[in-house]
């Protein structure tokens, strides 16, 4: 159990670390020295910079110096909490960010909950009923789950609302509560329209966990064991979820490690459809902007978040799943 | 099974029996012939094209879908309707009328704008054009876009960029997966486990903030052909590590084989083992994993352009066209603009579709 989590954290660890060298690779990549790019910029707005403050920046930032310099005091400056300003919006990337990252992170929890919500009852319904009506149904819905990259359902769904009801379904709070302080009737708000959001997001990681879960499924419930447990009288519920649903939830175990990556991607190009006020938009804005030390933030915040979220997903699933925790020792 | 078929199975080589088992599997063939169709019109795009993809006619702006009559008063004889452009004096809109009255006839293999069939053979032929159009007539089986070009012919040009996109992409992360999941299986131990993490690590990435970093890095300057290279990069950087695994996965258990045992005592070399004995037993596996890989790479590749930090205009992509139909008022006024996601939706589900049938067959004695 020690060395799992030992080993979780290490590649957790790792993983920030690799995408910490990718932002500041991003924030690099733009030709000529953004220090050149910044001063460009406060110069087209009409404030000057003189050569003294110019200098002081390029010692600030170190360049000149070798990469894993700039790199080291890039990455200095981060743990302090200092992420630099962005050349857009003349303020600190941390105020620019603001809500936006708990957003992003609260749409893609969400998401994951409707994934196993759904996935797991509709997997094991499929499999039990299997060849019924509704296992069709529910296997048509997964093919269309995955055919349908989540940008494009989010602009049908839109579409079709806007032709049926006549009504944006874009948005996470309504006009009146967008810039309205944080109180329980914007919770109340964000609470009503994170469902469909959320849904969209979910849907092709739902389709392949059912797909998953289906023949997972099946494959158990022709063990021996399970008809030993019913020619002992156990009823067929509790024969069914007792014994070959835990052990099919492995699929669950093994891919949960790569669903919340998949989900924090996909929200980036769902929340620019939809107009979603998460970091995505943000993001695309800024890159487009070449904005560079804003969208080398929200990579690397959004790859430590991602980093963490899997982590704890990985902690739960060990405290559910009895075969991780004794499987490690 | 008769008598005689099962002699036949018995003699039957793994190529063989790997297609009758596939043939089997009715969606994966059904599928199988979706895609080719899709191909045939990638690499025939511009003589199916009815007009030129870039050619823009602000007169032709937002023209809807318009059929082809195949019959007047004389038989079959295809045309379609002048249409005539009227503005709105209140919301200055263009309005487009249909005028019955004025037929301009197809010609089948007739002469239009001019192009390189296969990149090669400079050619003007196309399969349909308008006999003595006057200015805004076309074929617009599908409509137009904003700037006036015909959604049709961009679609089939921008059917072949998005599924050339896939197979090159494919082709890089193919070879990047078999050598770095070679090179773990056959080396084991330190390298291995570097590999094994290395996986791990990009596979807990969110990929498309990084692709999206990257691709916006690119220089402005660059041509469409660099772009497109560019991207086909980026999105395999990302993407190899499935295979890997899977070619890891599959070396492993073959090492274990008699036959690869039978191999090393008759004292065949290593390379030897792994090309002559290895391979062709897993080759199907691989393909079937490919066809399973394909469509993540035309999602991402289409997720690029969508965000308009992939290929760029004018380059025609599935993404750059599903770009135009991004937002609520220009759907509401130009639905048709959607049919582009027509094929990325069947061309994706078919791969689904392959990639199973391919899955199932790989093992013909399983």
């Amino acid at each position: 159990m020690i060395s799992f989590i030992t080993r979780r954290l290490l590649l957790g660890v790792m993983t920030v670390w690799l995408i910490s060298i990718l932002s500041f690779i991003i924030i690099q990549l733009p030709p000529g020295d953004f220090v050149d790019a910044y001063i460009a910029q406060l110069s087209s707005s009409g404030s000057q910079v003189s050569a003294a403050e110019a200098e002081n920046l390029r010692q600030l930032y170190g360049l000149g110096e070798p990469f894993y310099v700039q790199y080291g005091k890039w990455l200095a400056r981060i743990v302090t909490g200092d992420f630099g300003e962005s050349m857009e919006w003349r303020r600190p990337v941390t105020e620019v960010i603001g809500d936006r990252l708990w957003l992003t992170l609260l749409l893609s929890f969400a998401a994951l909950l409707v994934t196993w919500g759904l996935a797991l009852p509709i997997g094991i319904f499929s499999a039990v009923r299997q060849y019924s009506f509704a296992d069709y149904a529910f296997t048509l819905v997964g093919f269309i789950g995955i055919a349908v990259p989540n940008f494009l359902l989010a602009l049908m769904i839109m579409y079709f609302s806007f032709v049926w009801f006549g009504a944006s379904v874009g948005g996470l709070f309504s006009a009146e509560m967008a810039l309205a302080p944080w109180g329980w009737a914007k919770v109340w708000d964000l609470m009503k329209h994170l469902p469909l959001p959320a849904l969209i997001l979910a849907l092709g990681g739902t389709a392949q966990l059912i797909r998953i879960m289906r023949a997972n499924l099946l494959d158990e419930l022709r063990r021996p064991y399970v008809v030993t447990a019913r020619a002992k009288g156990l009823s067929e519920t509790r024969t069914i979820l007792k014994y070959p649903v835990r052990a099919a939830l492995n699929p669950f175990a093994s891919n949960i490690a790569y669903l919340f990556p998949y989900l924090v991607s996909g929200s980036i190009i769902v929340s620019i459809v939809l107009g979603l006020p998460t970091v995505g938009p943000l993001l695309v804005k800024a890159l487009v902007a070449q904005d560079m030390f804003l969208a080398g933030t929200i990579v690397l915040l959004l790859g430590v978040m991602t980093v963490v979220g899997t982590f704890i997903s990985d902690l739960v699933l060990m405290w559910v799943d009895p075969r991780i925790r004794h499987q490690m020792d | 099974m008769a008598q005689i078929d099962s002699e036949k199975y018995a003699v039957a080589t793994q190529l063989q029996l790997t297609w009758w088992r596939f043939r089997r599997h009715k969606l994966a063939m059904i599928s199988m012939v979706l895609l080719a169709v899709f191909y045939l019109l990638a690499i025939f795009a511009d003589f199916l094209a009815t007009q030129d993809p870039h050619a823009t006619d602000a007169r032709t702006s937002y023209i809807a879908p318009q059929p082809i009559n195949l019959f007047d008063e004389n038989g079959f004889n295809p045309h379609v309707y002048g249409i005539r452009g009227v503005r709105d004096m209140r919301t200055f809109k263009l309005v487009y009328t249909v005028d019955t009255s004025r037929k301009v006839y197809i010609d089948f293999f007739g002469r239009g704008y001019e192009y390189n069939l296969f990149g090669l053979f400079p050619t003007d032929r196309h399969l349909m054009v308008l006999i003595n159009p006057e200015r805004g007539d076309g074929i617009y089986i599908l409509g137009t876009d904003l700037l006036g070009r015909d959604l049709w012919s961009r679609l089939v040009v921008a059917t072949r960029v998005s599924l050339t996109i896939g197979l090159v992409g494919v082709t890089i992360s193919l070879f990047l997966g078999v050598l770095l999941g070679g090179i773990s299986a056959v080396y084991g131990g330190m390298v291995d486990t570097v590999i094994q993490r290395t996986i791990e690590v990009i596979r807990s990435m969110p990929t498309i903030p990084l692709w999206l970093g990257l691709a916006a890095a690119l220089p402005n300057h660059w041509s469409v052909l660099q772009i497109y290279f560019a991207i086909t990069i980026i999105i395999s950087l990302l993407a190899w590590t499935d295979l890997a695994r899977v070619v890891r996965g599959k070396f492993l258990a073959l090492k274990e084989e008699d036959f690869v045992m039978a191999a090393e005592l008759a004292g065949a070399s290593q390379g030897r083992i792994i090309f002559r004995h290895m391979l062709p037993s897993f080759a199907s596996h691989i393909i079937a994993a490919v066809s399973l890989a394909l469509p993540a790479m035309i999602i991402s590749e289409t997720s690029l352009s969508f965000l308009g930090l992939g290929l760029r205009p004018p380059a025609i992509s599935w993404g750059i066209l599903l770009q135009d139909a991004q937002n609520i008022q220009t759907l509401a006024l130009a639905p048709w603009l959607l049919i582009s996601a027509i094929p990325v939706v069947v061309v994706i589900l078919g791969f689904n579709f392959l990639g199973d049938g391919l899955r199932d067959a790989a093992d013909p004695y399983g």
